[in-house]
């Protein structure tokens, strides 16, 4: 899959209190949600992003907290992918199943800058900034079928549909 | 070539046996045991039934425990605990534990012998690695993901890499499993093992019981690790022997096996260590702690301090003396049954005596929930495993972290000490 946007800079070890602050865990409205997103540490950033824009962020992203309303906010908020050196592992994992896809590429990290045009193939792992090419590590096949389906929920109702019909 | 433990164990679960468990590989596997609480619980019930979910593939997999928001400390914890009450009732979840009749998560499966060595553990809760001291390989997963296991009896891992860590040496007095791995952070930082398997090895293990290897594989997860796992010894083999209802297969790693790096620490020289505010890498030994630092409270419990080992050495502390008088003390066991074995050991009836609160077993105050939660500008030494901004409270509180003895000596001199200064 192919996603097209712009460059949303961030850094290291972004933490996921920072992203969506305890207090608005029992919000269950992805609209509701997205507002709230980076709310006290970056003020601006849910009124800059566009839908289709992706984060490019440092080490470690999604560190801290494993709770899923940070990647489903930032979902909600319209970002369609995120590049980073790497990845907390929960943040990954709960991103996949919600249907985000993450790259990773330490060499986009570092050359990326704020507002660039990008464009990602999770497939292939190219990535180009503003036309020029990078490499990324393609999303394994697998986690590439889930992110396909919008995330793990249709993957799972597939999954249990072809399971019956071989029982039957 | 050979393997490490994860390697090992996640071979011994997967699907398609003709799949290579090799660093960096995605593999399909089925786990042995999914754990949810009542703050991860409800969400992933949701994605349950949003996959068109009303059967729970198997039902004796699935553990549900109460302990986030136990006793509920308002009407919206009351929800989440009713949530988990009904969904247990509806699909027939046998492990399901209440208030008063259980503990916190982490501490409780492994006692009601529900997990055991060779074991794959999936939890909703990010230490769900602590499950590592029982030789199982125990990791934090996302909560649609949990679900899709209720659903499928299976699920994805990417495999991991691993790193050894090779103890030897006889510990030094007032040193824990905490210690080693606050020593294990202050070495690697925040995400120094990221993904990675962090496995505990060689004849300085014996010097920690059970207990104390809680304490080391509970705060992998804070080095980013994707799981820790002690190696299986005699200690191990006794446990399982004694406590756990399901086969199990103690699981060492190959002496030819592959690790991303290897680490070599001496118990002797080992020191209790304390985690700074506001992170847990943050770590200097206690010694480093300029005098002074006045404490507000002192919290002693959590998943895997919270435990009998844990009780005693606070108790071996305490006896005999008074809490500070502007220090407030809480401490709370991690179990019923650890509760109630304080109890017969004279312990609580100590911990009362010397002016400390002593509460049923819950989560409360460790992610800053309720049962002790702090204010602003307040300063707190816990036995926890994060300090982040806001976790035990407001945002504007301080809190250290090492482990029980050092919490109990500072609890009587009402400033962060040494214990082997009181
Ligand atoms: S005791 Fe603390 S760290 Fe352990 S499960 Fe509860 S909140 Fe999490």
């Amino acid at each position: 899959m192919i996603y097209k946007g712009n460059v949303q800079k961030l850094g290291d070890s972004v933490d996921t209190d920072g992203m969506i602050a305890g207090r608005y865990l029992s919000i269950l409205n992805p609209a509701e949600l997205a507002k709230h997103i980076f709310e006290e540490t970056i003020p601006d950033f849910a009124r800059r992003v566009k839908p289709g824009d992706m984060i490019v962020a440092g080490k470690n992203f999604g560190c801290g907290s494993g709770r899923e309303q940070a990647p489903f906010g930032l979902k909600a908020l319209g970002i369609s992918c995120i590049v980073a050196t790497s990845f907390s592992r929960t943040f990954y994992r709960m991103a996949i199943d919600l249907g985000l896809p993450m790259v990773v590429s330490p060499e986009v990290a570092a050359a990326a800058s704020q507002g660039q045009n990008i464009e990602v193939d999770t497939e292939t792992g190219e990535v180009k900034l503003d036309g020029k090419s990078y490499k990324a590590e393609p999303l394994p096949k697998f986690i590439q079928e889930i992110i396909d389906m919008g995330g793990i929920t249709d993957w799972v109702k597939k999954e249990v549909a072809a399971r019956a019909k071989a029982a039957a | 070539m050979g393997q490490t433990i994860a390697e090992k164990i996640l071979e011994r679960h997967l699907i398609d046996d003709a799949e290579r468990v090799e660093p960096g590989r995605v593999v399909r596997a089925k786990v042995d045991f999914i754990l949810f609480n009542d703050a991860n619980g409800p969400v992933a019930f949701r994605h349950f039934a949003n996959m068109g979910g009303t059967k729970v593939a198997v039902p004796d997999k699935v553990g549900l425990v109460c302990d986030h928001f136990a006793p509920a400390p308002s009407a919206a914890g009351a929800h989440m605990l009713r949530d988990m009450r009904s969904f247990a009732r509806d699909k027939g979840i046998k492990h399901f534990f209440d208030v008063g009749k259980g503990g916190i998560e982490h501490t409780l499966i492994p006692e009601m012998g529900l997990i055991g060595p060779g074991d794959l553990v999936a939890g909703g809760d990010s230490h769900t690695g602590t499950a590592g001291a029982y030789n199982a390989f125990g990791t934090g997963m996302s909560w649609a993901g949990m679900a899709a296991i209720m659903m499928i009896d299976e699920t994805w891992f990417r495999v991991p890499e691993s790193m050894r860590f090779h103890l030897h040496g006889k510990k030094a007095p007032y040193v824990t499993g905490k210690d080693v791995i606050l020593k294990c952070l202050q070495d690697l930082g925040v995400d120094g093992a990221l993904y990675r398997s962090m496995e505990f090895g060689g004849p300085g293990i014996a010097e920690f019981n059970i207990d104390e290897r809680m304490g080391i594989c509970n705060m992998v997860v804070e080095a980013g690790g994707k799981t820790g796992i002690v190696e299986a010894d005699e200690q191990t083999e006794a446990w399982a022997k004694a406590t756990c209802k399901r086969p199990y297969t103690l699981t060492n790693a190959d002496a030819d096996a592959e690790y991303y790096s290897r680490h070599d620490y001496d118990l002797s020289k080992m020191v209790p260590m304390v985690a700074k505010p506001y992170s847990p890498d943050n770590v200097v030994p206690v010694s480093e702690i300029k005098p002074g630092v006045k404490l507000d409270q002192v919290y002693m419990g959590n998943c895997a301090n919270g435990t009998i080992s844990d009780l005693r050495q606070i108790a071996s502390v305490l006896k005999g003396r008074k809490v500070s008088k502007w220090t407030r003390v809480m401490i709370v066991p991690a179990t019923q049954k650890i509760y109630r074995q304080a109890m017969a050991e004279g312990l609580i009836d100590q911990f009362i005596e010397a002016g400390a609160a002593v509460s049923t077993p819950t989560c409360g105050a460790c992610f800053g929930g309720h049962n002790g939660a702090l204010d602003d500008g307040e300063v707190a030494f816990a036995t926890i495993n994060r300090n982040f901004k806001g976790r035990a409270g407001h945002a504007g509180a301080q809190v250290y972290l090492g482990n029980s003895y050092v919490a109990a000596a500072s609890a009587i001199a009402g400033e962060i000490i040494d214990p082997a200064k009181l």
